[in-house]
């Protein structure tokens, strides 16, 4: 596979070319329909060309002022909730997960095992096996419509958990004990040199978990029955509902394309830490 | 600075009901700004003793002091000491001087004086051009230099080095070694040196602690162990070949005791026309020295000869004879020297 050919180059760009275009067109429909009035989309066949409507459909969008018979929740503040739920739940996440490895790694407490295997087990537990409890406790704590309800529940994780522990049990034994020379006490280390050490791990994680934030739908979706409330993802579902016919597609799909930016931010910003990450490794 | 005293030092791990006991009982006193090395095959437990002096193990039974103080209940911190470890153990992603000035950090002192410290370090160790670096910008030799720094900048009362030479190559050890040495004299603080290298060990020392088996055999200075060795484990650990020693050899003749076991050094054998009958198994050139292993009767023993006396014949018989007065007796079953001869 390694000599060239020019007809294996031609095929190996085909399979290429054909995998791009398939992820990539449902992207660029979505996109060209955020910039045609209803009217166009709703004709047989779409145009596939962008059409003059840019402006005044994501002006609609985020202000809520368009979106036909649906709900119209403005963008703008979708955008808010849904940034401030998959912040809470992505820095959440890795806090208590790094504080949760470093106990079960560096301290010799009872049941230490029993607690570790507690949390792996947990791992086989996904929010929507144990969503009708979970809905019940945070109902009956007076927590839906609030961003505690949208986020608590899904902060805990087994995943992050077990990650930090796997990178802190790689850290030598050498660089506790010298800091324990030096005389830092258990949280100083933590502070001074477990964190520092595990900058990589902990920017892969803040991108997966921020995008697993964000693209919250099923618990959002049971927590939130206020406009006020809906994070953006949820907000695109309410805004489909009814017949075809007096549906505004095309502030729909602006409303999607939106919701598409922030996630895409963090991958490209992060992208840079990831290469670091991998090109130096601090150890 | 301070002296360090071991006081029937025991240390075991139980697990369940089984307790394994490496460290039955030292009794030792370092005085103060002494240089000693702990020596000892692997295993033996040399490195547990230094951990424990330096607070990173429980110490099981007995008591360690540093000056006056019994520092059994102490954090590491707390007990004057400053450590260098074998990987070096400094942290990766501070800056050289950030991992010297990071123990002065925390115990809060000025950071005019954290400057002037690290700085004075830094010149004693040459490593003042590259303060600012990352440790795994520097190569091994250099790494090595920052942790003594570490060490240094501390002011501790007591050094503790455990095998800080092993990860160096060749060169820069014997290089390092005569650091050490100058360092020691220039600073004049107590320090313990582990190392399983019977040349660091000997180099090094003013007196030396040899460990086997959880046990300290000799504690002495070089002269004293190489000549006198305390023990049949110290005859055969120290020097290199190592010690002859010999169960069946005519003891009477050399005015041995009877059933004792007789020790003699390869360069205190001499091979001429009479003496012990010996067939030759093989022969070494070293350079300076030859070595000829031979068998007396169905013992091993080595001889050590310059290079201009000519090789016996592999297979052939030869003549050797120890050197009046070099000879030494070992009791047969616990191995402990008789000092009659």
């Amino acid at each position: 596979m390694v000599e060239r050919r020019p007809l294996l180059n031609v095929l190996s760009h085909l399979v290429l070319i054909v995998g791009v275009l398939v992820v990539a067109f449902p992207l660029y429909l979505t996109v060209v329909a955020s910039t045609q009035t209803s009217d166009a989309i709703v004709q047989a066949p779409m145009p596939l060309l962008p059409g003059g409507h840019l402006i005044e459909n994501y002006t609609a969008a985020w202000n809520g002022t368009g979106g036909g018979s649906g709900a119209k929740a403005p963008v703008g503040r979708m955008m808010f909730v849904s940034l401030v739920s998959a912040l809470v739940i992505s820095i959440g996440k890795i806090a208590i997960s790094l504080l949760s490895a470093f106990a079960i790694v560096y301290f010799r407490f009872p049941f230490r095992m029993f607690f570790f295997w507690a949390i792996f087990v947990t791992l086989m537990l996904p929010v929507e096996v144990r969503i009708g409890p979970t809905y019940k406790v945070v109902a009956d704590l007076g927590m839906l419509n609030s961003y505690a309800g949208l986020t608590v529940p899904l902060i805990a994780s087994a995943t992050a958990t077990f990650l930090f522990r796997q990178f802190f049990l790689t850290v030598p034994d050498e660089l506790v004990e010298a800091a324990r020379m030096d005389g830092a006490g258990p949280m100083r280390f933590f502070k001074d040199i477990l964190v520092p050490l595990s900058k990589t791990s902990i920017a892969a994680l803040f991108v997966i978990q921020f995008i697993y934030g964000w693209n919250q739908y099923l618990w959002p979706l049971l927590v939130t029955t206020n406009e006020d409330m809906y994070p953006v993802v949820i907000g695109i579902k309410r805004m489909i509902s009814g017949g075809d016919s007096d549906m505004q597609w095309n502030v729909v799909m602006a409303t999607a394309v939106l919701a598409m930016i922030p996630p895409a931010i963090v991958v490209i910003l992060m992208q840079k830490w990831f290469v670091k990450g991998l090109v130096d490794t601090e150890k | 600075m301070a002296s360090i005293t071991f006081k029937n030092v025991v240390k075991q791990y139980a697990s369940g009901k089984t307790v394994n006991k490496v460290i039955h009982g030292v009794d030792a006193d370092i005085g103060d700004g002494e240089f000693v090395v702990i020596v000892g095959p692997s295993g033996c437990g040399k490195s547990t003793l230094l951990r424990m002096v330096a607070g990173l193990e429980v110490i099981s039974e007995g008591e360690i002091s540093i000056g006056d103080r019994v520092v059994n209940d102490l954090e590491p911190s707390e007990r004057d000491i400053a450590m260098v470890f074998q990987n070096y153990a400094l942290y990766p992603h501070m800056s050289v001087f950030d991992n010297m000035a990071y123990g002065l950090k925390i115990a809060k002192v000025p950071l005019a004086e954290i400057k002037a410290r690290v700085d004075k370090a830094a010149k004693i160790l040459e490593i003042g051009s590259f303060l600012t670096r990352k440790p795994r910008e520097l190569s091994g030799g250099q790494r090595q230099r920052v942790a003594m720094g570490r060490a240094i900048v501390r002011q501790p009362k007591v050094f503790l080095f455990d095998e800080p030479l092993s990860n160096l190559d060749a060169k820069l050890r014997a290089q390092t070694r005569l650091e050490i040495q100058k360092l020691h004299r220039e600073l004049g603080i107590t320090s313990l040196f582990v190392t399983h290298d019977q040349v660091e060990a000997m180099t090094l020392a003013q007196r030396m602690l040899v460990m086997n088996a959880g046990v300290m055999e000799q504690f002495d200075t070089p002269e004293v162990v190489y000549n006198r060795p305390a023990t049949t484990f110290v005859a055969s650990f120290i020097g290199s070949p190592p010690m002859n020693l010999l169960r069946g050899a005519p003891n009477a003749a050399h005015g041995g005791p009877p059933d004792a076991i007789l020790g003699v050094r390869p360069e205190h054998l001499n091979l001429g026309n009479e003496g012990w009958m010996l067939q030759v198994d093989t022969v070494e050139l070293l350079g300076a020295e030859r070595l000829v292993h031979a068998r007396l009767g169905d013992e091993r023993l080595t001889i050590r000869t310059d290079e201009a006396t000519p090789a016996p014949a592999v297979g052939s018989t030869v003549h050797a004879r120890p050197t009046p007065g070099r000879l030494h007796w070992f009791d047969a079953t616990t191995g402990r020297r008789l000092e009659s001869a």
